[in-house]
């Protein structure tokens, strides 16, 4: 597209741009008006094609999505957003610790360690999924004592029991925990750490008396908020929209999501129901769509107030 | 992304790995000795289950059962003081065998209330759970399943000692549906009994399908729809001493296949495609399908009637009928297993006796679910009824034609790897009919590496 | 100026700080042990023994160690050469390729565009917004519509079809190797531009305004300033994206496997290297999974080594 600008007038230039741009909106929004279709209409009429009208089935498809207790899509959508705010969390706030450990400390090892990390981010998830399941299965063995101290997170433990109430949460920790190591969250963060903290301000932060946990939670993260709000919004949406792991941990525990509509899409000939699923879709994608819009705000009107030159 | 019975292909990995966290539990004994474990203490009943098919029969016609919620027959209730708990996981890749393998695996060390009392199972791997001791001898929960049942609903859950180990309330026998319709303007006549003079037989169907198409039909949507009735039809194992075997019946159904494709009577899509389903359009131009009683009512895209889209499908214009098609064969159907170790045996006893074996409710379900029932008496009473005629077919009461052929079902070259295996060739085989493939060994290498994939413990011939 | 601001922190004093550095990298290596580091060890340990599934039957193998048998056997099927982990991986590479360049070239421009104060694009909070937005739909959910848009009964096919006519056979993706490759390419490029646009804009709006300032004075055109300032300055994160990017096409999976079922249709062309480690998995023979994990994993270690070492050279060459 830039090609064909060169060198014409801002007028050209800007109705190109508005075309392409209207273009790709139509191509991006599409979708979610072809979601709206079909989840207005019956079974029989989704399996005989795409229709570009809503039909008068919307009140039944939700009926029967409420209305099946072997797929509680409720309580599907909470357990995502617990599994997906948690995981976004810890994701974000260890990655821009490891960041700055190596951004801002000189030490012995430093840059072998960070070649590694680097590394390591090119290793697949799922190439480690095997060995990963085998060890859960490993830990799982262990009593329960043992499984908190090993996840590190006694106390976190607890709090999901306690909101389990007869539900087995416990498995959870398998899906939040890892977030903790997530190289691709590290390095982007780390690139952009190095325009927007100068070592000055920790320097600065360290004459004030502050300490160095205090520089790191009170200056450090707040001047990162741009950065940091991109990687959560990747992180939630990846963990709400992750099937391949949790489809193998959580066999006993409450469902999240992705686990439920693939349960929907796979029920057989008496049960399929092409209406319900794409309602249940339509009901699934909205608490995604809030917190990204939450979250967008902060980075489209964020990254100017952020782009502090280094 | 459809994803019904048998044809279901690989959408996601549900549950790949479950089987290995459940460690070896889901072994076979070479040898085993029948040894019925149950009592009646049990507060809940457990039934496990891949679909809703036998929980709405049962919550509908249990007599004392009562709804937690009656919206919801999922959300289980009770009878008497005994819960009843439904656990239902789907059947793709799997995950609901899977799931069964570890609860059953556990079932001697479970909690009372976790014990599972009954399951369902499918003719595919019914062996797997009938053949040793995961399940109770019918004999030994006072339910008599000799009655008019189907000879072959029996002979799926009969094990080497011949104890009968699971019942059905219904058989899935198939026939050829066609369009009057379109038979009218080709063949000049809808007349069931004069329309299988079209199709009696191969050799006559394939001539018919050149008449078809001369008037811009098609003979069937795709090459896949006739697959079924071959497979139903072999004589020899998919798996012949741990090495692959392509029946002579198989290899008929690609040399046919191929022929009506690259003629231009059939297509190559999948079943449950698009383009399949197409021809279950008002103006659709599919001339037949094969399928059993269940495909013309859930999945011919029959409209309720106060849908907008009313009146859009042959269906909802009752013009298919039925006739019994060049060779017969079945497609589907549910069997209910008590799992040994049950605490609620005499309930369980009770509910398989009364749901499989009853006159009065197998007369209620197939009057008002319409299910072919695994009663030959109640059957041909029905079939002579004049009011029993269906609304999607204009009328015709299909139930004599669906009972003719059923006593030719023959289960003797069933085999664990048929699923995998009929999957497989099918698909490899479209390769070869849209010439993406050069040839039939191209293709066949290709379904040979897929198999061996699937089942590492079967071999390629060669 | 990084590099100076970090010679001014190698103080005496800084020497007690700096054990922090370790400190605050201790959850990292913790969690990556716990979660990584030991189920790769046990995914290797596996690769060395015959386990599988028998579903015809219901039973498993016996477990034994069997060497390097497992690997074997991906490559050779006990009568002759067996190809598919090498058309596998060329089919991965071909569909990430044919994705991943309109999705630079799309995100560059885009990303232009929104920063370019001149051009002043009214609405581009909207814009921007919105690019991200198909991110947000499931895989599942986004492959559900595609097929049904792009089936040959579907809309796309009838319009180019049958009232246009520019298409002389319905438009058959289970058929065409090229058009079931396209569509792979296209919806993981309707993914991820969003995502890319995002990340280079950050990028761009970090670069000092006053260098285009200047640069205009100079009388450079918008493809000059392009060229000259944004794509040099753009480059440390040009490499993450190209980097990330290249990680998720190796581990290419969600969208053809919704898209062809598992198949991998036509006739296994869109099938990827993850897709057959799945495809292993499901049928439970972990001997053989373990063994191809292993495979895929120093694959992408050796691909990552050469990523790592290009890099670094570039970097070390802008330093210097």
């Amino acid at each position: 597209m830039n090609k064909t600008s060169f060198g014409l007038p801002i007028k050209a230039r800007r109705i190109i741009a508005y075309v392409v741009l209207v273009l790709i909106s139509v191509m991006c929004l599409i979708w979610f008006y072809l979601l709206f279709v079909n989840s207005s209409r019956s079974n029989a009429s989704v399996s005989s094609g795409v229709a570009f009208l809503p039909s008068n089935q919307f009140g039944t498809n939700i009926k029967n999505v409420m209305n099946d207790s072997s797929v509680p899509l409720l309580k599907g959508l909470l357990n995502s957003f617990i599994v997906a705010a948690l995981n976004a969390t810890f994701s974000v706030y260890f990655s821009t610790m490891t960041a700055y450990a190596i951004h801002v400390y000189d030490f012995k090892g430093k840059q072998a360690i960070f070649t590694f990390i680097l590394m390591i981010m090119m290793i697949p998830t799922q190439v480690t999924v095997l060995g990963f399941l085998k060890w859960i299965d490993t830990l799982r063995e262990l009593n329960k004592s043992i499984v908190s101290i090993f996840s590190g997170m006694g106390g976190f433990y607890t709090v999901l029991r306690s909101f389990a109430k007869g539900g087995n949460y416990a498995d959870y920790v398998w899906l939040i925990l890892p977030g903790i190591a997530a190289p691709v969250t590290f390095y982007y963060l780390k690139q952009y750490m190095e325009s927007a903290l100068p070592l000055s301000l920790v320097e600065a932060a360290r004459i004030d008396g502050s300490s160095e946990i205090r520089t790191f939670n009170e200056i450090s993260l707040p001047l990162m908020r741009p950065a940091i709000a991109v990687q959560a919004i990747f992180a939630f949406v990846a963990s709400w929209n992750n099937y391949f792991v949790p489809s193998h941990i959580l066999i006993d525990s409450p469902k999240t999501v992705p686990i439920l509509l693939a349960m929907l899409r796979s029920a057989d000939y008496q049960n399929f129901d092409m209406g319900k699923i794409y309602m249940s879709i339509f009901i699934a994608i909205f608490p995604v769509i809030v917190v990204y819009l939450i979250l967008s705000k902060n980075i489209v009107g964020g990254i100017a107030v952020g782009s502090v030159k280094g | 992304m459809k994803k019904f019975g048998k044809v279901v292909a690989t959408a996601m990995s549900a549950t790949m790995l479950a089987g290995m966290l459940a460690g070896c539990g889901g072994a076979t004994e070479a040898k085993y000795e029948y040894v019925p474990t149950m009592s009646n203490d049990g507060k809940v009943l457990n039934v496990y289950a891949w679909n809703t098919e036998f929980i709405e029969r049962f919550t509908a016609y249990y007599p004392g059962y009562e709804a937690a919620n009656a919206d919801d027959v999922t959300a289980g209730g009770k009878i008497g003081d005994v819960t009843v708990k439904f656990t239902i996981v789907p059947s793709d890749d799997n995950a609901y065998q899977d799931n069964l393998d570890q609860h059953l695996a556990k079932q001697a060390d479970a909690d009372a209330d976790d014990k599972i009392d009954l399951f369902l199972v499918e003719a595919d791997y019914a062996l797997k759970y009938v053949d040793n001791n995961n399940t109770l001898a019918m004999a030994d929960l006072g339910v008599d399943t000799m009655g008019d049942q189907y000879q072959y609903t029996k002979d799926v859950v009969t094990d080497r000692y011949g104890n009968v180990k699971g019942s059905s309330w219904q058989g899935c026998p198939g026939a050829l549906i066609y369009s009057a319709e379109i038979a009218e303007a080709v063949l000049g006549t809808s007349d069931p009994a004069e329309v299988q003079a079209y199709v009696k037989d191969w050799t006559t169907f394939q001539s018919t399908a050149a008449t078809v198409a001369e008037s811009g039909y098609l003979m069937t949507a795709t090459a896949n729809d006739t697959y079924r009735v071959f497979s139903n039809n072999v004589t020899s194992k998919w798996v012949v001493d741990g090495k692959i075997n392509v029946d002579e019946n198989i290899k008929t159904w690609v040399e046919m296949s191929k022929a009506m494709v690259d003629a231009g009577q059939t297509g190559t899509d999948d079943l449950w495609s698009p383009a399949w389903s197409a021809g279950f359009a008002a103006d659709g131009n599919v001339f037949c399908y094969f399928g059993p009683a269940w495909l013309i009512d859930f999945c011919m895209n029959a409209h309720s009637e106060d849908d907008a889209d009313y009146g859009t499908s042959r269906a909802d214009n009752g013009d298919w009928r039925v006739t019994a098609g060049p060779q017969g064969f079945y497609w589907g159907g549910t069997w209910v297993c008590a799992a040994n170790g049950t605490d609620n045996a005499d309930l369980v006893g009770d509910i398989i006796k009364t749901m499989t074996t009853d006159d009065d409710v197998l007369a209620k379900i197939i009057e008002e679910k319409n299910d072919f029932v695994n009663d030959s008496a109640l059957i041909q009473k029905y079939s002579t009824d004049a009011n029993f005629g269906s609304k999607i077919l204009g009328g015709q009461n299909p139930l004599p034609i669906f009972a003719d052929k059923l006593s030719s079902v023959d289960l003797s070259n069933i085999t664990g790897y048929d699923q995998g295996c009929n999957e497989e060739f099918q698909k490899a085989m479209k390769g070869y009919f849209d010439g993406n493939y050069a040839t039939y060994d191209d293709a066949l290498k290709a379904f040979y590496q897929a198999v061996t994939t699937k089942y590492p413990a079967v071999k390629a011939p060669k | 100026m990084a590099a100076n601001d970090k010679k001014s922190t190698n103080n005496k004093r800084a020497v007690n700080y700096n054990k922090w550095g370790y400190i605050f990298l201790i959850p990292f290596f913790v969690a990556f042990i716990l979660y990584n580091l030991i189920p790769l060890g046990m995914t290797v340990y596996y690769s060395f023994f015959e386990k599988y599934f028998d579903a015809g039957t219901g039973t498993w193998s016996s477990v034994q160690f069997v060497g390097f048998s497992n690997y074997i056997k991906l490559f050779y099927d006990g009568y002759e050469f067996d190809p598919r982990i090498f058309k596998y991986l060329l089919n991965t590479i071909i569909m990430w390729v044919l994705g991943f360049i309109p999705q630079i070239v799309v995100s560059l421009v885009l990303a232009q565009w929104f920063s370019d104060n001149r051009l002043k694009i009214r609405g581009s909070r909207f814009f921007k917004t919105v690019i991200y937005l198909p991110n947000l739909i499931m895989a599942s959910a986004f492959a559900m519509l595609f097929s049904a848009l792009f089936d040959k009964t579907g809309p796309i096919s009838s319009l180019l079809f049958d009232k246009l006519h520019w298409i002389n056979a319905a438009l058959d993706f289970t058929k065409s190797v090229g058009l079931a490759r396209f569509l792979v390419a296209f919806m993981n490029f309707l993914m991820w531009f969003g995502n890319t646009t995002i990340l280079l804009m950050a990028g761009i709006m970090g670069i000092d305004e006053s260098l285009y300032e200047a640069a205009e004075v100079d009388g450079a055109n918008s493809i000059q300033r392009f060229t000259r300032i944004t794509l040099p300055l753009l480059k440390p994160i040009l490499i993450y994206v190209v980097i990330t990017s290249l990680i998720g096409g190796i581990q290419m999976y969600d969208v053809p496997q919704i898209l062809t079922n598992g198949s991998g249709d036509p006739v296994t062309k869109t099938t990827t290297l993850i897709m057959y480690l799945n495809q292993i998995l499901v049928s439970k023979n972990y001997g053989v999974g373990g063994a191809l994990s292993v495979i895929l994993f120093l694959i992408t270690g050796g691909l990552s080594l050469v990523v790592y070492n290009f890099m670094y050279s570039k970097k070390s060459k802008e330093k210097s």
